[in-house]
């Protein structure tokens, strides 16, 4: 294993085509294993950040590299096999017509021969709790398993960093703790963009908040959770009654 | 969820193990198309022709019986055709030509013919694609247009709409109930602008729905082409199988032709 990191963002920034100034510089950087929350309020420049971490958006200015390998076009394919992001609405996701098929269409656009595809969807499906689901139609399937097979279709990729965007919205207690579970589970990198700072909390303890398109804060969650000032400075609220200094 | 299970458009398969379920998709496709291209092959204003109709009926409703398709289904599918019923009980009526009495009605003959013909041919065709439905899974059919090369971007498109089509109509049905949760009563004067911009956002929805996919598309490496999967070659005994349907309407055909 090499000991570059699993994400390095280097003074990223970015304006859309229409002039809108998404990105003004930002840096992050994220060592193999470790599980990060991105947190930020809306129109901070969250999603953005996501689309370049595959080269799906060009940074104006700056680089990245996933695991040593900086995001260029020629790296593009073995890029997008290295990150994986699982996007918020699972339907947009899940688009093949069974989610076997799902699960295998990054490892066939990769290339692998037949065998290993077959082997690395059973795999996926049996790390979030979907084995046995292969042949049921995306549609077929409750919201939360919608999601955990959306997880599903990038791990078999086996990526280098798992990206998420708002993997807890619409979901139910019950759904939220068996996700939560899962990807506890993985034995990857985590990037977890979210505003359910209760969540980060659980999961991630590590938290880097975005705000107008610069980095504001990174440090431990517990910690940045607690500060008062820093929260309300940039939006983010914890839920009613939620304390985490006990929790 | 507003999907009904099966969705909407797998709503049309009967779960079997029939010889005609087990038969490869394309080997069935090939065998309908060819049916209905003889059926429509059949001359007009051949007097045999309506035995000769006759002749296909009995071949569909023999390929009905083996794959276990009940009459009620053949029957409930015909709903399809009611345009084409509709234009045909009007051409005896505006057709020129020779007059017959029918019940105190002045019809064309050859306008009867010609109505009679399209209506057998058609009812004959929907029968057929109906033991096709029946019988075959929506994405099997895809499998099937894709080993008979089916452009690619085609299949793609047909995948997207049968993966979609409950997405989108759960969607339509949310705002239904959103617009009539405040009061909103269709039938009502000026409704029809109401629908029109519902119909309007339903399409501004999708279209970005379309976007979000492709962008989560291109995240899992997509250039293009959906990958396939293995690739099984059918047995040429299964190709005769499903053939048997065309060869059949074949034979009525070349009978009628040598015989009439």
């Amino acid at each position: 294993m090499s000991t570059a990191p699993s994400l390095l963002v280097e003074d990223v920034a970015f304006a859309y085509p229409d002039g809108h100034q998404a990105l003004y510089g930002v840096d992050l950087r994220i060592e193999p294993g470790e599980r990060v929350a991105l947190l930020g309020p809306n129109g901070a420049g969250k999603t953005t950040l996501v689309l370049h971490l595959n080269g799906i958006l060009r940074p104006g200015r700056g680089s990245i590299s996933v695991a040593g390998m900086p995001v260029t076009k020629q790296n593009l394919r073995e890029i997008r096999s290295r990150v994986g992001i699982v996007f918020q609405d699972p339907d947009d996701q899940l688009f093949m017509p069974t989610v076997g098929e799902d699960v295998a269409f990054g490892p066939r656009n990769l290339g692998l021969p037949e065998a290993e595809v077959t082997a690395r969807v059973a795999a996926a499906l049996e790390q979030v709790g979907m084995a046995g689901y292969a042949e049921r139609p995306p549609h077929h399937l409750s919201f939360g398993q919608r999601r955990r097979v959306a997880v599903a279709t990038v791990l078999s990729m086996h990526p280098e960093i798992l990206v998420l965007d708002e993997p807890s919205s619409n979901l139910d207690p019950a759904g939220r703790r068996e996700l939560a579970e899962v990807l506890e589970s993985l034995p990857v990198t985590l990037l977890m963009v979210t505003h359910d700072l209760p969540y980060a909390m659980q999961l991630c303890p590590r938290s880097v908040v975005l705000d107008a398109g610069a980095v504001v804060a990174d440090a431990g969650t517990r910690e940045l959770l607690a500060d008062q000032q820093l929260l309300a400075a940039h939006r983010l609220e914890l839920p009613y009654g939620f304390d985490p200094s006990r929790a | 969820m507003g999907a009904r299970h099966g969705g909407a458009l797998s709503a049309r398969y009967v779960a079997g193990t029939s010889p005609v379920h087990r038969l490869a998709p394309q080997v069935k496709l090939v065998a309908v198309l060819g049916y209905a291209l003889v059926v429509v092959a059949t001359p007009v204003h051949a007097g045999w022709a309506p035995w000769a109709y006759a002749g296909y009926l009995l071949v569909v409703l023999a390929a009905a019986a083996v794959a276990g398709v009940r009459p009620g289904r053949l029957a409930g599918s015909l709903v399809v055709e009611t345009p084409f019923v509709v234009f045909a009980l009007l051409l005896p009526f505006v057709t020129r030509g020779p007059r017959v009495e029918v019940l105190g009605l002045s019809l064309s003959e050859s306008g009867l013919q010609t109505g009679g013909a399209l209506l057998a041919k058609a009812t004959l065709s929907v029968l057929a694609a109906t033991v096709l439905a029946a019988t075959t899974e929506p994405r099997e059919l895809l499998r099937g247009l894709e080993r008979l090369r089916l452009p690619s971007a085609l299949v793609q498109i047909l995948g997207f709409m049968i993966r979609y089509v409950d997405v989108v109509s759960g969607e339509l049905h949310r705002m239904r109930v959103a617009r009539e949760s405040r009061a909103f009563d269709g039938r009502r004067r000026g409704a029809l602008r109401v629908v029109g911009a519902a119909a309007g956002a339903l399409f501004i929805r999708s279209y970005e729905r379309g976007e979000r996919v492709h962008l989560a598309m291109l995240s899992r490496g997509y250039t293009g082409r959906l990958p396939r999967g293995p690739v099984a070659a059918v047995p040429s005994r299964d190709w005769l199988t499903g053939l048997s349907l065309p060869l059949a309407a074949g034979a009525v055909l070349a009978t009628g032709m040598l015989l009439g």
